[in-house]
């Protein structure tokens, strides 16, 4: 690679500094401003009126908040699990071998990410709609759009993340180590178990995280097949948001903004350690 | 001598390839099975769902709002040329193509700059680019309702220049600011990644031939950035064709979108085919876009 084409003559380095300054002021700004109007002691939403954490008490002591919480990381927890262990599976599938129906299933992994959140959302509730009416109708079994349903929905797009991560990891590596396991008598699981797996763990810690924060970010999708009960924390917010805003809503987003970090931050961590990747 | 050497060998080789043969099925059987937990989810799940949308899109709508899965016919296709959808379909066009040209073109720029940092302060600058990518959308789009609002600080601060209230809260302007806002990320993250792996010595050696900046920006870097740039456009443009959380939080009763139009036929509305005929335009359109992606070179998304 050659370094004299990178460098910038002084004019369009300053140009171009400026530029970059100005986009991370227009995506830090409003983030820091709701961080600080969180702590605000003033009923009106976007002005300081001195320091408090009475929000963040509300936060707390606000039944509806926390159920819609605790239903937010049942949600996530379950549905990361599931997705983690069949997008590994299809990754290191179709990485690993031809198989019959091999390119029909790679286009279906890809679909999920592929489609708007609406379409799926749409998709979800006509199936689930359906789905619970034939069971109904068929075996007399009576269930309702709740937790389940939007498990359900969320492991149906994370799988498909997850195993794009994992393929993105398999695909750089040197397929030598667990061949020369394989050669010196190792079985399959043993060689799974002790080389390939921990090569691949980065991918699939990478690809784990990625889970969590879309399980724990989805509104639409989870709207639509939520029952009454099952609602989540970003829908719960999304409801009060559409009513108005109020200091409560700045503080509970201040919460799901410090989770969102948290998960980079790691997945940064875990990213490093696969040698970067694309995602 | 020979011919007992020989022996083994000539009755070796058939043995090998019978047992290639049987481990190649092995394999193949073997790559099935690992596959076919997620095969089997996602068609259930997934493919399945996805035919019931297309079968919906062509079913009758009841008098009570039901929907009859009979007298199969294509109104709900027809109803998309009518004038109100027609307005909104144009309008989520416009928005989307909008939001797309702004993110390219704070993009390009940016992304350049961080390709031609060195190692380490391109890698912080990419965290910090990483971070609002990851960050709830919802949150994210919330927080500009907060700075927009009537009394916000945006409109304490254009009051105390002089210029006057800031109106743009439940504008199409506010929506576009917001999908921008949202999407910038999906823009930079290609792009940077197309321009970091360009062949910097083409560049400099359209320079050292005398082209001019300019010249060389047309012929050189800006063909050489394509594929970051095709890929960056349609990350951007599909989720802002599709989108509703954004509208519905910065927007108004005037900007009425795509997908929230989907929504309100599903939730209010009640009349399902017609919901489900938009949405699977809205489906073909993303696949089309999908194709034109993988078509011009790009591998992943």
């Amino acid at each position: 690679m050659s370094v004299g084409a990178k460098q910038l003559s002084g004019k369009t380095r300053w140009t171009l500094s400026v530029n970059a300054l100005l986009i991370y002021v227009f995506f830090y700004a409003p983030i820091a401003l709701l961080v600080l109007y969180s702590f605000s002691n003033d009923n009106l939403v976007g002005r300081w009126g001195g320091f408090t954490l009475d929000w963040y008490r509300d936060f707390g002591a606000n039944d509806e908040v926390q159920g819609a919480l605790s239903v937010s990381v049942r949600v996530a927890i379950v549905s990361t699990l599931v997705s983690v262990i069949l997008g590994t599976m299809a990754a290191l599938a179709l990485e690993r071998y031809r198989f019959r129906g091999n390119r029909f299933f790679d286009a279906l992994l890809y679909l999920p990410v592929i489609v708007p959140d609406v379409t799926m959302a749409v998709m979800m509730l006509l199936f689930f709609t359906q789905g619970l009416n034939l069971l109904d109708s068929l075996f007399g079994i009576r269930l309702s759009k709740g937790i389940a349903t939007v498990t359900l929905s969320h492991i149906a797009f994370s799988i498909s993340f997850v195993s794009i991560v994992v393929r993105a990891r398999l695909s750089g590596m040197n397929q030598t180590l667990e061949e020369a396991a394989q050669d010196l008598y190792a079985t399959r699981f043993q060689a799974f178990r002790h080389v390939t797996l921990p090569l691949i763990l980065p991918g699939v810690v990478g690809g784990a995280l990625l889970a969590l924060t879309l399980s724990l970010d989805d509104v639409v999708i989870t709207q639509f097949v939520a029952g009454p009960g099952s609602t989540t924390l970003p829908v719960y917010v999304f409801g009060l948001i559409r009513k108005g805003v109020s200091p409560l809503i700045n503080a509970v987003s201040v919460v799901m903004l410090a989770a969102s970090i948290l998960l980079v931050l790691l997945s940064l961590v875990a990213q490093r350690a696969r040698g970067g990747s694309e995602f | 001598m020979t011919a007992v050497k020989e022996a083994p060998a000539s009755e070796a080789a058939p043995a090998t390839l019978e047992f290639a043969l049987v481990n190649e099925a092995n394999k193949r059987r073997r790559g099935l099975l690992l596959a076919l937990p997620a095969y089997i989810y996602l068609v259930l799940f997934f493919a399945i769902p996805l035919g019931i949308v297309v079968v919906y899109s062509f079913a009758t709508r009841t008098r009570t709002g039901g929907t009859a899965l009979s007298g199969w016919n294509i109104a709900a296709y027809e109803k998309l040329a009518e004038p109100i959808v027609r307005d909104i379909l144009f309008r989520s066009l416009l928005l989307a193509a909008i939001t797309t040209i702004i993110c390219l073109v704070l993009a390009y720029p940016f992304s350049y700059f961080i390709a031609t940092r060195t190692a380490t302060v391109r890698n912080i600058m990419l965290v910090f680019v990483m971070i609002p990518f990851w960050s709830n959308f919802l949150v994210r789009n919330y927080a500009w309702r907060v700075l927009l609002g009537n009394d916000g600080p945006v409109s304490r601060f254009t009051e105390g220049v002089g210029l006057g209230e800031t109106t743009i809260l439940f504008t199409q302007t506010a929506v576009v600011l917001g999908l921008v806002y949202g999407f910038l990320p999906f823009m930079i993250l290609p792009m940077y990644a197309a321009i970091e792996r360009m062949d910097w010595s083409l560049i400099e050696a359209s320079r050292d031939l005398g082209a001019t900046g300019v010249q060389t920006f047309r012929k050189v870097t800006f063909p050489l950035s394509r594929p970051g740039v095709i890929a960056g456009s349609i990350l951007v443009f599909i989720p802002s064709l599709g989108a509703y959380v954004t509208p519905q939080i910065l927007g108004g009763a005037k900007t009425t979108l795509l997908g929230s139009y989907i929504v309100t036929q599903f939730l209010t509305a009640r009349n399902w085919p017609v919901g489900a005929s938009v949405s699977t335009v809205l489906m073909v359109v993303m696949l089309g876009a999908t194709l034109v992606y993988f078509r011009s070179g790009g591998r992943t998304l």
